[in-house]
């Protein structure tokens, strides 16, 4: 009985791993405790995607976390007057978005939290020429994308080779492909962070709550060896 | 403090609770429940989810009713409320885990609990009325954990919601009008959230704690069964009248639960902090997506309490192109526990003296319930499709279909299996 019930407990392990392999994504390097990593990434964001994408729930000041002081968020991130403690909205309303572009760009406060980080750094190294499409791209995680592809100036061209489905750099861009990835991860990077500002907190205050507990349970379990030695 | 001092405090002490006991039963109720409440000696590991859901549900009273301060139910705010709560609120993002993690842990204890009463036959006579209160607990569990699930919002919460109230529709001549009533809108809306949010934190939670009292009580008039399914009360100490076998519940099941709750705070702790989402089980990625009516997820799954019936749902085929039938055997499965105090027809009560074919039956029910619980996470072309034998089925659904039938023969069965089984004789007294 034992081993049918491992058996079956262990079931949904293999097939996650299967469900994985239909869409290959790259993993994505994320480091929470490497603040010039995150500090980049919040550049590159305010920079590129906080155009068109808000993040309505993210505050600016959640930047002093990952070592950025207020004047440096003034100074660098901060464009059309909004104070420290303001959340990263953007000056495109949705009704006029979605005229324009077809679909409202989604807010990416919680993007890697519906995502993954690995589909955020795929889906940002994955776009490729395809005249076919509206905005003259496509992209190998998310086809017919909505999306044009923002970065184009720094990755270059991609093109995909149908029979493959490898991606080849066609007209390079500003930036070699090593740093372009380096980019996009620490872009990822800060957007794992942005999902949720509380999680460095959250693992570091597990430790000490699990020591506590482990302590509790010694003292709770002598006072039941206690109270329990006249019973059998 | 003197000596002295000390026996005025002590007089005051007593003079006040004599003071309270001729006008409420504080005293003897102390007795009648913890001091003088005598529980079998015997309680092994399966006996620490009863109170261990007393914890979950009051961990989900108090973390509930400071989330309530801080969110909106409202279609426009009520996704970003919850992001407020994780982001904005002083230790918000912790309530918050406690809440999601709670739901999820609240199924655990209480399916490991039922489990318990399974194989121990703790709902056998006389313990009828405290397993017919149980099963009215389970199933109010299982409404308030859906409606809770709408209130953050997301897209699985919205199309969850969706799918289960057109269930409703199904229902002959009146389902329509009976799940629009439900909606309070032709589809789910904002009119939908705020009644929700009314049974989730008003109504569903009056329910359950007063079915837990009604549990309790019923439990402390006739006893708590044991491993053994013998009756403690058949031999007690001529001199006293208490049970040989029975020991007062406080201190000693007091201090024996302390570390159930150490141990259970520690692996809940451990969710908490380092694993929320619990790989996708506890809290759907999907879910951050706020709602959205015009966009329909490919894959829609409850969450996996509930996937075992949900398979069960997609099990059934349509009859006469109605899928009543699916609904039906859901809403069946369910309520099946119920009627198992009038099925089990073994002479014994507990697992420990029943033979064999009993728990071939309880192996098999164990893992229809796993492997259903699973398949209602993925989707039914999981497994990919049979050849043209079996007219090109998916194979996650003929096995969903077989493992349907099995769980239900489980019940069904139970009066010829439980009746023709060997069973061992019963000590007197109990073991271990």
């Amino acid at each position: 009985m034992k081993k049918v019930l491992l058996a079956v407990l262990l079931m949904p392990f293999f097939t996650l791993a299967l469900a994985s392999e239909e869409v290959h994504l790259d993993k994505a390097p994320i480091d929470a405790s490497n603040h010039e990593s995150l500090q980049r990434g919040a550049r590159t964001f305010v920079n590129y995607c906080l155009n068109c994408h808000s993040a309505n729930y993210m505050r600016y000041n959640r930047l002093l976390e990952i070592g950025l002081t207020e004047k440096q968020i003034k100074d660098n991130l901060l464009f059309a007057g909004e104070k420290v403690g303001d959340t990263m909205k953007v000056a495109m309303n949705k009704k006029d978005a979605a005229k324009w572009l077809g679909a409202a760009p989604p807010d990416l406060s919680v993007e890697v939290r519906a995502r993954g980080a690995d589909w955020v750094y795929t889906y940002m190294r994955g776009f490729y020429r395809d005249a076919s499409r509206p905005t003259g791209w496509n992209n190998t995680v998310f086809d017919k994308v909505g999306m044009p592809h923002i970065l184009y100036e720094l990755q270059g061209e991609q093109e995909l080779n149908h029979e493959t489905h490898e991606l080849k750099l066609a007209k390079p861009g500003r930036l070699s492909v090593e740093e372009y990835d380096m980019l996009v991860g620490d872009l990822t990077n800060f957007m794992a962070f942005m999902a949720e500002p509380a999680k460095q907190q959250r693992n570091h205050l597990g430790w000490i709550v699990l020591l506590f507990l482990s302590v509790l349970l010694v003292l709770t379990y002598k006072l039941k060896k206690a109270y329990w030695k006249d019973i059998h | 403090m003197t000596n002295k001092n000390k026996s005025a405090l002590a007089t005051v002490m007593e003079d006040t609770l004599s003071w309270v006991d001729a006008r409420f039963p504080l005293t003897s109720n102390v007795k009648a429940h913890l001091t003088e409440y005598y529980a079998p000696r015997n309680f092994n590991f399966w006996y620490f989810f009863g109170s261990l859901a007393l914890l979950v549900l009051v961990l989900q009273i108090v973390t509930g009713i400071f989330l309530t301060m801080h969110y909106k139910p409202d279609a426009e705010l009520a996704f970003g409320s919850v992001e407020y709560i994780m982001r904005d609120v002083p230790w918000g993002w912790l309530i918050r885990y406690m809440h999601s993690t709670g739901a999820s842990m609240f199924f655990v204890v209480v399916y490991l609990h039922m489990f318990r009463g399974l194989i121990y036959g703790s709902y056998r006579n006389p313990r009828e009325l405290i397993w017919l209160f149980g099963v009215a607990i389970f199933l109010a569990l299982m409404g308030e954990a859906f409606f809770g699930y709408l209130l953050p919002w997301g897209q699985m919460s919205y199309w969850g919601a969706q799918v289960i109230v057109n269930l409703f529709s199904a229902i002959p001549f009146i389902g329509p009008d009976v799940s629009e009533w439900l909606r309070g809108d032709y589809l789910v809306s904002d009119a939908t959230l705020n009644r929700f949010f009314a049974f989730h934190v008003i109504a569903l939670p009056f329910v359950l704690a007063g079915l837990v009292v009604a549990h309790l009580i019923a439990l402390h008039e006739v006893g708590s069964n044991n491993p053994d399914g013998i009756d403690i009360k058949k031999i007690k100490d001529k001199a006293t009248g208490i049970p040989l076998d029975g020991i007062p519940f406080h201190p000693y099941y007091t201090v024996k639960d302390l570390v159930g709750v150490s141990v259970f705070l520690i692996v809940f702790s451990a969710i908490i902090f380092f694993a929320p989402e619990m790989g996708g089980y506890f809290l759907e990625a999907n879910n951050f997506i706020p709602a959205d009516p015009l966009k329909t997820p490919a894959h829609i799954a409850p969450v996996w309490y509930f996937t075992p019936y949900y398979s069960i749902l997609r099990a059934v085929p349509p009859i006469l192109n109605s899928q009543f039938p699916g609904v039906a055997a859901m809403g069946l499965s369910v309520v099946a526990f119920a009627f198992l105090p009038w099925l089990d027809k073994s002479p014994v009560r507990s697992i420990r003296y029943r033979g064999g074919l009993y728990k071939k039956w309880l192996t098999a029910f164990v893992v229809s319930f796993l492997i259903l619980g699973y398949l209602g996470t993925v989707p039914s072309n999981v497994w990919g499709q049979f050849g043209a034998w079996m007219g090109g089925a998916d194979r996650a659904t003929v096995v969903a279909r077989f493992f349907t039938v099995v769980y239900f023969a489980f019940f069904v069965l139970m009066p010829w299996y439980t009746k023709k089984d060997k069973t061992k004789p019963v000590p007197e007294r109990v073991t271990g």
